[in-house]
């Protein structure tokens, strides 16, 4: 109790006041989670406010930003990405958090999500991952799984779904974790170590979406997909030592990669140096 | 290994000789641009390797994103972040690019877009020229929306109109499209830049408010209120939706109005800054050529043979493509009955100038198929009014 109320006026102090309450979310959504999470590994880390970003596209988690006193954006539907890359370009020093959906980061914005991982930027990118497009009420999205109903699949979705933290992993992100909605201590110290990363840092963060694809697959209230996400899902270390007909429909929560490797614009600080330098040459020789 | 020698002799009285996309570039630099992302495309991709061989040089930076989409993204981003930004593409990347263009002008972000237009529709033909994009350019994102196109007609204007574009989009908080095409990109010609000191540069305005009272959309007094960089302490948020003065969505329709009509005053109470035009016999002429871009170098040729010829002929080249330069055009033309509109496309700007002078005063002048129009053939429409007549 007493700590629900300490986190409680954490939040409170990271919450914008005006004019912005109550949120768009249906009761017993997943994103609020993924957002208290946020607020409290920024918290944690003691960031300056006004040295943090929080960039979205579009949907239900494209909502995020609004609700936090930080610098926000709220972009186009698929370039949250692509924006923060400008911004961080010349706002180094700034802490530029990326939050999307699983449409927005790997349907419409897909080549954003694994060009960034490949540029290694210093982006934190976090992707709500609730199977669907929510926002627009049921449609199969990217990691929708076969089988699945959906308002654009109302006789089965045929589609393989993305593996989102393996994809980060193969496009060459510098940190990728993934965790759950239910486990929000755990999802709390990956999106901290996410941000303290230098590259770029994807947490994948399994959610749901209660009121559409969940009621079309008879999936269940709120809690009951909640408890999916507990009963459904194994650690890293436990998918070791399991075979792949085990791990099959399971959720494997943990970090998949944690790397140094140069980021990028780190990287483009020597450009400039290189760039000025053999401008002195040339005008010392003229 | 150009570029360093580009910078040094930059004002030679001699004059270099440059081609109309280093022009560009050169521009962007003068005018204080710090950042470019872009990707590459004929005829514009060489407005792109200037710029990388350059922003480094004076401590900018630049960045070839994955598609043209990502590239003007990441363009509004970084002027998010406070710095002139701007980025360069060709028909089928500034079709990419619209969306984006209204996120601009929806949240009121400066950025620069040049499109150095080359025949279309789709893929066209890549090193061809055209002025096909005059409608695009003005109406190419979906909705309402105010807009500011500049057509340069050679390199020295490429350069000076470069410069125009930064400071129009950071005087007014708006995106402004520089519309060249494949002629004026690639053609090189012998300029002497104007010393760099010597250039006005319109820097963002700042806010004196404490950070609590700022509102970045705010709508009285003035038209167009400061956008304080991100991380600078004035912590707000930025939204394509329709918001309200500190930038939060709103469907309240006494939020939205006063916006909307705002963002179009801003840009239609300042007129006479933005319409740039050069005119030249028009007092005592009879016909009236009305042309932009590498069009108006064709119709300047075509109006001094027929000058040559004993004909009274009025030039009028537009600069500023949009706004359209309503009454400057119905100005000139008022005592006419011939206007003469030659363009490399099949009339749009015609649209306009028979909008302004009725329909039955014009006579257009079109080709389309990836050459440069003739003087002859803007000639001949000049002379067949004087026949006609």
């Amino acid at each position: 109790m007493r700590r629900q109320r300490r986190e409680s006026r954490v939040h409170e102090r990271y919450l914008r006041h005006s004019k912005k309450f109550p949120n768009i979310w249906c009761a017993g959504c997943g994103i609020g989670i993924v957002l208290g999470a946020i607020i409290r590994a920024v918290d944690g880390l003691q960031l300056d406010k006004d040295d943090v970003a929080m960039i979205s596209g579009i949907g239900c988690t494209g909502r995020m930003p609004v609700y936090v006193d930080f610098n926000t954006m709220h972009t186009t539907h698929g370039r949250a990405l692509a924006f923060a890359t400008g911004l961080k370009m010349v706002r180094p020093e700034m802490k530029v958090i990326v939050v999307m959906g699983d449409g927005d980061a790997l349907a419409i914005g897909g080549n954003h999500f694994i060009h960034a991982a490949r540029r290694n930027i210093g982006l934190t990118a976090i992707v709500v991952n609730n199977l669907t497009y929510g926002m627009t009420g049921g449609q199969y999205s990217p990691t929708t799984p076969i089988g699945a109903l959906a308002t654009t699949a109302p006789y089965g979705h045929i589609e393989q779904p993305f593996p989102i933290a393996e994809l980060a992993v193969a496009a060459g992100a510098a940190f990728v974790a993934r965790s759950t909605v239910y486990h929000v201590r755990e999802l709390e110290k990956y999106i901290a170590r996410a941000i303290n990363v230098e590259g770029f840092a994807v947490v994948e963060a399994v959610s749901y979406c209660h009121t559409t694809l969940g009621r079309l697959n008879r999936w269940g209230t709120a809690p009951e997909m909640m408890r999916r996400l507990k009963e459904n899902s194994v650690t890293l270390k436990q998918a070791e030592s399991m075979s792949e007909e085990e791990k099959r429909g399971k959720i494997v929560r943990g970090i998949f990669v944690e790397q140094e490797i140069p980021e990028y614009t780190r990287l483009y600080d020597r450009i400039i140096e290189r760039a000025q330098q053999r401008t002195s040459l040339q005008v010392e020789t003229a | 290994m150009t570029t360093g020698r580009i910078a040094k002799e930059l004002s030679p009285a001699s004059g270099v000789l440059m081609q109309g996309d280093e022009a560009c570039a050169e521009g962007a630099i003068a005018a204080g641009c710090r950042f470019f992302a872009g990707y590459p495309i004929t005829p514009a991709t060489e407005i792109a390797e200037a710029l990388a061989r350059r922003l480094p040089q004076v401590g900018g930076k630049f960045i070839q994103m994955e598609d043209e989409i990502a590239s003007i993204a990441a363009v509004i981003g970084a002027s998010v972040g406070g710095a002139k930004a701007m980025t360069a593409t060709s028909g089928p990347g500034f079709s990419l690019m619209q969306e984006n263009i209204g996120y601009a002008a929806m949240a009121e972000i400066p950025c620069v877009i040049v499109d150095v237009q080359r025949l279309g529709p789709s893929t066209g033909r890549p090193t061809s020229p055209s002025q096909g994009d005059v409608m695009q350019a003005r109406w190419g994102t979906h909705g309402d929306h105010p807009i500011i196109v500049l057509a340069p007609s050679s390199v020295r204007e490429t350069f000076d109109l470069t410069v125009q574009a930064f400071n129009f989009s950071e005087r007014y908080r708006t995106p402004v499209i520089l519309l060249m095409d494949e002629v004026i990109g690639h053609m090189r010609e012998r300029v002497i830049l104007p010393d760099p000191n010597t250039i006005e540069r319109v820097e963002r305005a700042s806010t004196t408010v404490p950070p609590e009272w700022y509102k970045p959309f705010e709508n009285f007094p003035a038209d167009v209120p400061p956008l304080v960089p991100f991380g600078e302490g004035y912590r707000y948020h930025i939204t394509g939706l329709h918001h309200d003065e500190r930038g939060y969505p709103t469907a309240r329709l006494d939020e939205i109005q006063p916006w909307l009509e705002r963002i179009f005053r801003k840009i239609e109470s300042s007129l006479s800054d933005i319409l740039l035009y050069d005119k030249d016999g028009i007092e005592d002429a009879e016909t009236l050529v009305i042309a932009y871009g590498a069009a108006a170098r064709s119709a300047r040729h075509a109006v001094e043979l027929a000058r040559e010829r004993g004909r009274k002929v009025g030039f009028l080249k537009l600069k500023t493509l949009w706004p359209f330069a309503e009454e400057v055009v119905e100005h000139a033309a008022a005592r006419l009955h011939h206007v003469v509109v030659p363009e490399m496309n099949l009339g749009q700007l015609a649209l306009e100038v028979e909008r302004v002078v009725g329909r039955h005063k014009v006579r257009r002048v079109n080709r389309a198929d990836g050459e440069m129009i003739q003087p002859a053939e803007i000639l001949a429409a000049i002379e067949d009014w004087e026949l006609a007549r």
